[in-house]
């Protein structure tokens, strides 16, 4: 594993940009679920 | 030794090493997931899904189509992880991010299985397992029995593997209904058909570079003067099987004008195509003069203009099927 203090300024600033997609990737997951628990539940209540 | 171990041994031959400095970014992880091939599938599937007429919440229908896209995108990176040793032999692939070694295949390899099972897992959760199994099934077939099995095997590679890019619409109408009847069938024989004379076209003019990689494309296998014959014989049959949505229910009177013209103008490109001479070998260029990746012979115009055309076509045929249930569209998002 490389050190992160050795790094040089744009493998760096690629990290961060790859950090910062997998960070918008794992919130869009929990905003779907979020959403689609909501219609389901929806859903279910429009039917009863 | 094996194809695949020989191609890759003239790779590292003929290659300069790839330079180890050269760090991924975050783009190069969305361009694994083909984002133009994933923009024709998402406008299908959405096509077959507004088609279909269910009641779906747009929520849910957002969703849908996300995972769809996610689908297409996931099988395109196992795509690009399996291939990295071909795409670095032809020019137009040579600078995508694994064969020019910013992305490892094996991350390539993770990105696609993760994304698959993300998108096939969420639509059978969200929406319905006709859905999710259709989807499924998409992903696999692209990347297993296309990329794996056919794409290096034989040239009716696009033709069989072609299912893969025609499915998206009966996704989409599963996800919708959660079935998929005979019209959404249609809508995928459409696409099936259409994907030889489209894929045919585009090689007869980039034959070498196929050649050079040894996949066995039709130019490269039968010739140029077979694959123009074949190009003809599918274009003949995508004209009747485009037009057909205008008598089975699906298309009206927009559908029946835009295939009945498109349908016309594509046959006609295809005869021209065959008295031409697309795909021959061409004559040596100039001492001194290389010739650019996108440079199209004179020779070759027919098949350009008729790749170029097929995507108009089948865009124009989807567009209508849209635009007769446009009403319907801004009634299914107010009533919600």
């Amino acid at each position: 594993m490389s050190d992160p203090n050795d790094e040089d300024p744009a493998a760096a600033r690629a990290r961060g940009g790859r950090n910062l997609l997998l960070a918008a990737a794992l919130l869009g997951f929990v905003v779907i679920v979020f959403l689609v628990t909501i219609a389901k539940i929806s859903g279910n209540v429009v039917h009863h | 030794m094996t194809r695949r171990a020989v191609i890759s041994a003239g790779l590292e031959a003929s290659l300069p090493a790839p330079d180890i400095r050269e760090v991924a970014r975050w783009q190069d992880y969305l361009s694994l997931l083909k984002p133009r091939v994933m923009s024709l599938v998402v406008f299908t599937a959405l096509t077959g899904m507004v088609c279909a007429g269910g009641a779906l919440n747009p929520v849910l229908a957002g969703v849908a189509i996300l995972c769809i896209a996610v689908g297409a995108g996931g099988s395109a990176a196992l795509n690009m992880a399996y291939d990295g040793d071909i795409d670095a032999l032809m020019r137009r692939t040579q600078r995508r991010a694994v064969p020019s070694g910013r992305v490892q295949p094996a991350d390539a390899l993770a990105l696609g299985v993760a994304l698959s099972l993300f998108s096939v897992g969420i639509m059978g959760v969200a929406i319905n397992a006709l859905a999710a199994g259709l989807l499924a099934a998409t992903i696999l077939f692209y990347a297993v029995v296309y990329t794996v099995w056919l794409k290096r095997r034989t040239p009716q590679n696009i033709v069989i593997g072609g299912l893969a890019g025609a499915l998206p619409p009966a996704v989409g109408w599963a996800a919708a209904t959660g079935h998929a009847p005979l019209n959404a069938w249609l809508l995928v024989a459409i696409i099936f058909v259409w994907t030889p004379p489209h894929f045919w076209a585009l090689s007869l003019y980039t034959t070498g570079d196929y050649a050079k990689a040894g996949v066995p494309m039709m130019p490269v296998v039968r010739g140029a003067a077979s694959t123009r014959r074949q190009i003809l014989a599918y274009s003949l049959l995508l004209a009747p099987v485009g037009i057909a949505p205008a008598f089975t229910g699906l298309g009206g009177p927009i559908y029946l004008v835009v295939s009945a013209i498109g349908g016309l103008i594509l046959t006609a490109l295809a005869v021209r195509l065959v008295f031409s001479r697309a795909g021959d070998a061409a004559p040596l260029l100039p001492a001194g003069r290389k010739e650019g990746l996108y440079d199209v012979r004179a020779a070759a115009r027919p098949a350009r203009d008729l790749f170029a055309f097929s995507l108009l076509y089948l865009f124009g045929l989807f567009a209508a099927l849209l635009i007769e249930r446009a009403p319907m569209i801004a009634h299914l998002v107010q009533g919600r």
